[in-house]
């Protein structure tokens, strides 16, 4: 996995004592928005430091969803720019996005139906496999000894999300926070360096939450992976994120640490008085 | 000894991805393939395998085809009556222009030459899908009957209409009767359910069956939906070309361009929905079913008829033919999209934990 040296230049305020902060590697400058007369997002500028857990807040509709699909390319903004690494980055498809470190989880689970648990994730791993169709028509030699180191990787992301006794299963037969799970395992298996999760602990029970926020914290840590964060639970969200911002209607609001946040008349005005 | 996996521990994961995971199971197989090459040239007919075995060894090569193409791709197509005709004319060309050219080459190249054109005519699936997809193969399908009725250089310019080749022959073995057509086919036929397994069960497979389950996701963990699309209709292709070689060269010996008609593309569909889509298994399933469907209606229903005293005509067994069909397939569409393979595997499942049910 992309592993981080821990000295790396901290120059944000860190909230969460220890956590690693690095540089700027995605920054978002005035992106704005629409589908047809719907304006999804307006003028929205805020950037993502290597490392940290960046959360996105704000009530449904406001526009959570639709800047992560801007991210990973699966949504072409009509005015603003984005700077990966420091480089503008061009209008790009999501496969792109893909090979360049960018990983997202699903609000509606977007698993593979047909396909088993094992199968699932390894299609995570579908951009590093290099051999030819030929080679996997004859499965032997090179074809085989991918697939199998391939497996090993896959094998130890089913251990570290603990679903080892699922993973022959079909997705479509799991309980949906396994899914959520499976859906998780699939992003982690290609070792991104940005981690965009969309509401991945939504319609959870308090131990699955628990487990989750547990998953994510972890692979903050363990593997330094950047990681963006659209959550409704606002203990999680102050407990796990090191920078919140907010979005209500397709507008920023508010944006700085989660006791910043938390204080902000406007944020408190629009979303967590509004009884979310 | 019990049919399971209990006991049965994998040390490597290389022996976990084997094809069969289940002992029983690869024995199975391959007890089936030895059965087909030694028992069965000795215990059946010539009709057997003029009319049965070797019609639907083939089509079951053309079914496996369209099976990775629509059951674990998610693409719809009508044109692969086209294909065939693709794959047979094109071997066809490859064997009378070329001297010396062999035989299991010339096939191949059928293959390819199919491929090729279901590259063209898979592009169409980058932008629509279902219906729409469906049209624009079924336009392929037309503009191939078009094509090999009305220019004359496709068929070497035959007064009739119609071609054949004149000799069968690999490596001085002259495949002329019918347990050597029938053996013929079966090796490529074993050889291409190998292949597909392989292929289903690899990158490429996934990526098929991830833009068949839900394109977007597939699409954000770096498949190019235009490489999966297109890699399954040239593989596809090639598989149904190779058949409709087959089915010229082999079965039918001389043919004319209805031999590949748009009831063949209805007909392999049928077979994959009927057999199970997403399956290598169901292909066959769907293959026997509708070879052999017609003929024991053929004998069944009169039968039926005589108890009852009513006498059933040629035209009432076809009409019935219909009518099983068609309902089969709404039962398929609307109860089990896995078809009988999917009958298959429950069956399966029961005798896995069969005689003790916890
Ligand atoms: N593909 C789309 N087509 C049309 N409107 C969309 C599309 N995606 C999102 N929207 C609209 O954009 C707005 C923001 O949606 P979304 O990003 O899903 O919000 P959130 O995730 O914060 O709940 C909503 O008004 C939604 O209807
Ligand atoms: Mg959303």
């Amino acid at each position: 996995m992309n592993m981080t040296d821990t000295n790396s230049s901290s120059t944000a305020a860190a909230s969460a004592p220890g956590r690693r902060q690095g540089e700027v590697i995605l920054d978002l400058q005035n992106i704005s928005l629409r589908f047809g007369g719907v304006k999804a997002l307006t003028d929205i500028s805020f950037n993502i430091r290597e490392h940290e857990v960046r959360a996105i807040i704000g009530p449904n509709g406001a526009g959570k969803s639709s800047m992560l699909n801007v991210i990973n390319g699966v949504y072409h903004p009509q005015e603003g720019r984005i700077m990966f690494r420091g480089e503008e980055r061009k209008k790009m498809e999501p496969h792109v996005a893909a090979q360049q470190g960018i990983a997202r989880t699903f609000q509606n689970i977007a698993l593979f139906k047909g396909m088993s648990v094992l199968d699932n994730i390894m299609t995570g791993r579908n951009l590093r496999m290099k051999c030819n169709i030929f080679q996997q028509a004859l499965w032997l030699g090179p074809a085989l000894r991918e697939e199998i180191a391939h497996r090993e990787k896959v094998e130890e992301i089913v251990d570290f999300l603990e679903i080892q006794h699922i993973r022959k299963t079909p997705v479509g037969a799991l309980p949906y926070g396994l899914q959520k799970r499976v859906d998780l395992g699939r992003a982690l298996a290609m070792e991104p360096q940005i981690l965009l999760l969309d509401e991945p602990m939504a319609g959870m029970n308090v131990e699955e939450k628990q487990d989750m926020c547990r998953f994510i914290l972890d692979i903050s840590d363990q593997f330094g992976t950047t990681i963006v964060l659209i959550e409704h639970d606002m203990g999680v969200v102050m407990d796990i994120s090191d920078r919140v911002v907010v979005l209500d209607y397709g507008k920023k609001i508010g944006d700085g640490t989660p006791h910043e946040v938390r204080n902000n008349q406007d944020v408190i005005n629009a979303y967590l008085g509004s009884g979310h | 000894m019990f049919y399971r996996e209990n006991g049965q521990f994998k040390t490597s994961y290389a022996a976990d991805q084997e094809i069969f995971t289940i002992t029983q199971d690869k024995w199975f197989v391959w007890g089936l393939i030895a059965f087909a090459a030694l028992a069965v040239p000795m215990l059946v007919d010539e009709y057997m395998f003029r009319a049965i075995l070797i019609p639907f060894l083939v089509l079951s090569l053309a079914a496996l085809g369209v099976n990775l193409l629509v059951g674990y791709c998610g693409q719809i197509t009508l044109g692969a009556g086209a294909f065939m005709a693709i794959g047979a004319y094109a071997a066809y060309n490859f064997m009378v222009r070329i001297d010396g050219m062999p035989l299991i080459v010339a096939m191949l190249l059928g293959g390819v030459s199919a491929a090729a054109f279901g590259i063209v005519f898979g592009i169409p699936s980058l932008r629509v899908r279902g219906l729409y997809l469906a049209v624009a193969t079924l336009a392929a399908q037309f503009l191939c009957d078009w094509a090999f009725l009305r220019i004359g250089w496709f068929t070497n310019n035959s007064s009739s209409g119609s071609v054949s080749v004149a000799k069968l022959e690999v490596l001085g073995w002259i495949i002329d009767s019918p347990v050597e057509k029938y053996l013929f086919c079966l090796a490529f036929v074993v050889l291409f359910a190998f292949i597909a397994k392989n292929l289903t069960r690899a990158a490429i497979g996934r990526q098929w069956m991830a833009i068949r389950d839900m394109d977007v996701a597939a699409e954000v963990i770096g498949i190019r939906p235009m490489f999966a699309k297109l890699s399954a209709f040239a593989v596809s292709s090639f598989f149904v070309g190779v058949a409709g070689a087959l089915w010229g060269f082999v079965h039918l010996g001389s043919w004319e361009p209805a031999a590949f008609s748009v009831d063949r593309s209805f007909q392999l569909l049928f077979m994959v929905i009927i057999g199970g889509m997403g399956s290598v298994m169901g292909s066959f399933f769907g293959a026997a079913f509708i070879v052999i469907l017609p003929i024991f209606l053929n004998q069944f229903l009169p039968f039926l008829g005589s108890l009852f005293g009513v006498t059933v005509s040629t035209a009432g067994v076809s009409h019935a033919e219909f009518i099983i069909f068609g309902s089969l397939i709404i039962f398929f569409l609307i109860v089990e999209p896995h078809g009988l393979a999917r009958l298959w595997s429950i069956a399966k499942q029961k005798l896995r934990l069969w005689p003790f049910p916890h």
